[in-house]
């Protein structure tokens, strides 16, 4: 390709848009009360509502209500006195009633925003995108396309759906465009969709995780001529299954539309598929536009009216947020904004609050927890917190506090606990991993180097204190390491009249 | 002037994925379009006074607990479908690109 990033964001603007979908956890259903569980056996939870059979009639979660008002008001919107839904029909078979419930024109939810911070070339600067509306859907079923040779849908044969995910609460969080990013705008991106999952897993509203699809982003991106002030055509990507993916395919779209306006090429208003390989899109199917899913009001549902009065005690249980729980850790801790952005980055600042509330020292346990045990985890490709549990560090944290066990030994400790042999106190059990800790074996040993070593014992005596690192070496060896250098270091120093 | 033209029935035909020959195409262009116009008298008689409605009481917030309930079992859910297999409702080839 022609041009690189940095041509692409020299010559044009980008103006985002963040279309990001969230299961709720609710227990049941959105308009029925069938199960939510994820990993059930196929068409196992679905009844004649999800189903769309004759006669049966949708129902609406209260707690579906709930939560879309808590996430409402996390995101500075208002919430709207009167809502309605609305059926979105479209002939697919991932929903089985030929419409999906929806909400149009009268969302529960609109008028908000959400900062976030970016590290610029000018320090730390704050974005602010603003949301558009936030409203209250249902999930779709799962399409299985058997026959051809990709697993895709074309060339398929035949499709299987499972309809256990039909119905499953969704909300679907808006933005407004979002213009002025520049060339942060992956970033910006990322930033949002990470700062919103942080939000949305506060409010203990949903599992958020984007690998099991229970959080989804459509990430749009548009390009203009800089200066222009005009607004270029956007596509929509979906298929964005990670926070790193939702940065790379905005960069790898904004670097696509670039080279082809560049070309003199139009830019098609079309949904993208991302590839994970290669960072790039690819066309997917043609969308129907609005008008064709010939919105209208679900006449077998009423509307939902939320009472001020509830809307302002919901206000009242809404826990501190992300930004500012980061911000008072960070001082409580006196963390250097660098390594506060290494915990977040790592996704490990929660693991480390649950650590220090365990009793671990801040500066102990985020050193434990982004050190040793993040290494074994990237070694073994898994999460660190796949490896350990908080109350695990902790107590290998304590123990070393203690005097019980050393850094060097703590790390065996570690890499037991991580190989599945048991608890920190089973591990140091089977491979005897207490600091050796009695003087009189410590003395023993410290004789038996001296005389194994007498010209090297006599060049410390003389008052060449840099010779005894032989000799402690010497008694580290023959206890397994398993020794408080320091207090072998002191014990023969005294032992050879160079103590204080 | 006609409420809906036969390009637009022919559109809607397509939505639905209903094939239609061109003299239903006619038919049902016509039938329509005296629909609408049976539509349009109601809407001349319901002024600004008289609000919009989606349904026919005057209800609101009509809500669940989020409490489950048994769910069907897997061979009555897919009991009425034409096909079945692996569990899971068989339809025909899907032309277009999954959601």
């Amino acid at each position: 390709m022609a041009l690189k990033y940095d041509d692409v964001v020299a010559k044009y603007e980008p103006t985002l848009g963040l279309e990001v979908h969230v299961e709720l956890n609710t227990n049941t259903k959105m308009f029925c009360g069938c199960s939510t569980e994820f990993g059930a056996e196929p068409n196992t939870q679905t009844c004649p509502v999800c189903l769309g059979l004759p006669g049966s009639l949708p129902v609406v979660n209260e707690v579906a209500i709930e939560s879309a008002i808590k996430i409402g008001l996390a995101l500075n919107c208002s919430i709207a006195p009167f809502s309605r839904f609305a059926r979105k029909n479209y002939f697919y078979p991932d929903m089985p009633k030929d419409y999906q419930i929806s909400q149009y024109d009268e969302p529960i939810c609109v008028n908000g925003y959400l900062d976030v911070e970016i590290d610029t070339d000018e320090g730390v600067k704050v974005f602010r995108v603003e949301i558009e509306r936030v409203h209250m859907e249902e999930d779709t079923g799962k399409s299985l396309h058997v026959g051809g040779a990709t697993g895709r849908i074309h060339g398929a044969e035949y499709s299987l759906l499972d309809y256990n995910r039909a119905g499953i609460p969704l909300m679907e969080i808006v933005t407004k465009m979002v213009p002025g990013t520049g060339k942060y705008a992956p970033q910006v991106a990322r930033a949002y969709v990470t700062e919103l999952r942080d939000i949305l897993r506060s409010l203990g509203v949903s599992d958020v995780k984007m690998e099991q699809g229970s959080l989804r982003c459509d990430a749009n991106v548009s390009l203009s001529p800089m200066g222009s002030g005009k607004l270029g055509t956007r596509s929509e990507t979906k298929n964005v299954n990670s926070l790193r993916s939702v940065e790379r395919a905005i960069h790898g779209e904004m670097i696509r539309q670039g080279n082809r306006l560049e070309n003199g090429e139009r830019i098609i208003q079309e949904t993208r598929h991302f590839l994970e390989e290669s960072g790039e899109t690819r066309p997917g199917r043609s969308k129907e536009t609005a008008e064709d899913y010939r919105y209208f009001q679900e006449p077998d549902l009423v509307p939902v009216a939320p009472d001020a009065g509830w809307i302002e005690e919901i206000r009242k249980t809404l826990p501190e947020k992300p930004s500012i729980h980061r911000k008072r850790l960070q001082e409580q801790w006196s963390v250097p904004d660098k390594e506060m952005a290494a915990m977040v980055n790592a996704e490990l600042l929660d693991t480390v609050e649950a650590t220090v509330n365990l009793g671990a020292d801040p500066t102990k346990a985020r050193s434990w927890w982004l050190g040793e045990v993040s290494r074994l985890a990237n070694e073994k490709d898994v999460a660190p917190t796949e490896l350990m549990t908080p109350a695990q560090v902790a107590e290998i944290i304590a123990l070393i506090a203690a005097g019980e066990l050393t850094d060097k030994l703590a790390r065996h400790v570690v890499e037991g606990v991580v190989n599945g042999e048991g608890t920190p106190a089973q591990v140091i059990e089977k491979r005897g991993l207490k600091v050796v800790s009695d003087d009189s074996a410590l003395m023993s040993a410290i004789e038996a180097a001296i005389a194994a070593q007498p010209d090297t014992a006599e060049r410390v005596r003389s008052g060449n204190i840099p010779a005894a690192g032989a000799l402690i070496g010497a008694v580290m060896k023959a206890t397994g390491g398993q020794a408080d250098a320091a207090r072998v270091r002191e014990l023969l120093l005294n032992h050879l009249g160079q103590g204080n | 002037m006609a409420a809906i033209s036969r390009d637009e029935v022919a559109h809607l035909a397509r939505l639905a994925r209903i094939e239609m020959s061109s003299d239903e195409l006619d038919h049902l262009a016509s039938e329509l379009d005296q629909i609408l116009h049976a539509v349009d008298r109601v809407q001349e008689a319901a002024k600004d006074d008289v609000p919009p409605t989606s349904h026919p009481l005057p209800l609101k917030n009509v809500t669940r607990p989020d409490v489950v309930v048994p769910s069907l079992s897997p061979e009555d859910a897919l009991s009425g479908a034409p096909a079945a297999d692996e569990q899971r409702f068989k339809v025909p080839q899907i032309l277009g690109d999954a959601e």
